[in-house]
């Protein structure tokens, strides 16, 4: 590993004015960072210490919102979610991903800026264009069976690797984001995250030396939810597919769909043709297959993953007929779709 | 000066910032008993206890840790009496080379107080699961190579059934 100095922020107005250096990395939990530092994929001169960043531990409830600290782990927010019938989806994400281990450290910050665990972008052997801009992609023709079939570019198919991003992504959280200038500005999730094209470095709009300071996450009333994680064994795996489904009938019609995607884009993925089709639209079979066609018009395969379109589909019809069952049998229900 | 403490003992912090607590462990403490596996965060074989939480100790800079109080499997007995996981463990021949064993008995620890706190896993989001099956769950993140899980889960699962529910 090389050699890098450290700074320590305390408190949020630290942030402000911070000297750094121009490879300098913020470090929350750091399960990616240390790893990726580790393999020499990240080289940064300087770790800025989030660790004692005081002001950003804690969860918060508003009237119209929770706002979670950045440095709010994935366990304590996993166990917080659990207990808020609105937020059943986010909890069930969190705790399909990674171990317990790995989640007492990780962060609520640090896991929407996780890195994708493409094997390419993980061997410095090998060519990638979001490691090495302009060093090619091979993923592209060779492995690429966790790959993107979403947003992907010739450039680059890694997907991002979060369960919590596509919750997040469902419930339409906002990023409040705090620059080295003292400035704050709100950015919803969904206009986070940036598709490769042909700058697949370049992964979301923070700005150089900004930070995510919270998330806000509306209270909203989300119905029945599930979160579904289809992946090679049953724990501690990435999604080949994952679907984050929230929904509201009323007779049989679609009053309001939630809805993320995992392992199937190259950002974590908002469903904007689906969630069209269906909302206001009677339940059917039909129904469900005219919006995840809507959806899936401008996927690209790549060879290994050519399994991922029908996975997708299957996955999506079958979260969302168990929770169109769900609500028919339990009116104005709300939280997970099994009740504990 | 900055510190951490290591089994109640306070320890200064390693001069040099990419030593792991792993490493910081293992090369300025002498404390072997935290083993080094995949050294990714892929393995448990590393796990220990910060502040009571359990964590992969080759995922976390010492630095990141500092006025934290880590556990390893060295201050898990107390007083020269073994855990009650610890003994569970050799009565239900829990485990065969042995390498991922420390790992696994401060999880199982770990384990048992996030079950008291009522702490949620991944099943208990299922519609129907067993005890056993939340135990695995909650267990996925150490692996072991010989495959004694079934004995590991069975030894967890009597020191459960010995605490006061």
């Amino acid at each position: 590993m090389n050699p890098f100095s450290v700074q320590n922020i305390k408190h949020t107005q630290d942030i402000t004015g911070l000297s750094t250096e121009d490879s300098a990395k913020y470090i929350a939990g750091g399960t990616n960072l240390i790893d990726l530092m580790k393999l020499q994929v990240e080289t940064p001169s300087q770790l800025i210490n989030l660790s004692q960043w005081e002001d950003e531990q804690s969860i918060t409830e508003h009237d119209d919102h929770y706002r979670v600290g950045a440095m709010v782990t994935n366990t304590a927010l996993a166990n917080y979610a659990y207990h808020k019938p609105s937020l059943s989806l986010l909890s069930q994400a969190l705790l399909s991903g990674a171990t317990v281990q790995l989640r007492n450290r990780a962060t609520t910050g640090g896991n929407l800026l996780q890195r994708t665990r493409c094997y390419y972008f993980y061997d410095t052997t090998k060519a990638c264009n979001k490691r090495q801009p302009g060093s090619g992609c091979d993923a592209l023709t060779r492995m690429n069976r966790i790959h993107a079939i979403l947003g992907t570019s010739d450039d680059c198919i890694a997907t991002h690797p979060s369960d919590m991003a596509v919750a997040m992504m469902a419930l339409d959280a906002k990023l409040l984001l705090t620059a080295k200038s003292g400035n704050e500005r709100v950015v919803p999730v969904r206009e986070f995250y940036c598709e490769p094209g042909s700058t697949p470095h370049i992964e979301n709009i923070l700005e150089n030396e900004e930070v995510i300071t919270a998330v806000i996450i509306p209270k909203q009333r989300h119905g029945s939810q599930y979160y579904r994680k289809v992946r090679d064994r049953s724990s501690y795996a990435f999604a080949l597919v994952s679907v984050a489904a929230g929904l509201v009938v009323k007779g049989n019609r679609i009053e309001k769909v939630t809805l993320g995607f995992g392992g199937v884009g190259t950002k974590p993925w908002f469903p904007v043709s689906a969630i069209k089709v269906l909302t206001g639209a009677e339940f059917s079979d039909e129904v469900l297959d005219l919006a995840i066609d809507a959806e899936l018009a401008d996927a690209k395969v790549y060879g290994s993953n050519n399994f991922k379109p029908d996975l997708l589909r299957n996955t999506f019809k079958s979260v969302l007929n168990s929770l169109y069952e769900h609500q028919c049998e339990n009116d104005d229900y709300e939280g997970a779709l099994y009740e504990n | 000066m900055s510190t951490l403490f290591v089994n109640e003992e306070a320890y200064p912090l390693p001069e040099d910032p990419r030593t792991t607590l792993l490493d910081f462990l293992h090369q300025h403490l002498a404390m072997f008993g935290a083993k080094k596996g995949c050294d990714h965060g892929q393995c448990g074989a590393c796990t220990v206890l910060v502040d009571g939480e359990r964590v992969n100790a080759c995922l976390v800079f010492a630095f990141q840790l500092e006025g934290k109080s880590v556990t390893t499997i060295e201050g898990i007995a107390k007083n020269d009496e073994l855990h009650p996981l610890q003994k569970a463990f050799v009565e239900r021949d829990a485990f065969q080379c042995g390498y991922c064993t420390s790992g696994q008995i401060c999880s199982g620890v770990a384990l048992m107080d996030e079950l008291a706190a009522k702490n949620p896993s991944a099943v208990t989001c299922s519609a129907d699961y067993s005890p056993k099956e939340d135990i695995s769950e909650r267990m996925s993140g150490n692996l072991c190579r010989c495959g004694a899980y079934p004995n590991i889960v069975d030894a967890i699962q009597d020191v459960i059934a010995l605490e006061p529910q």
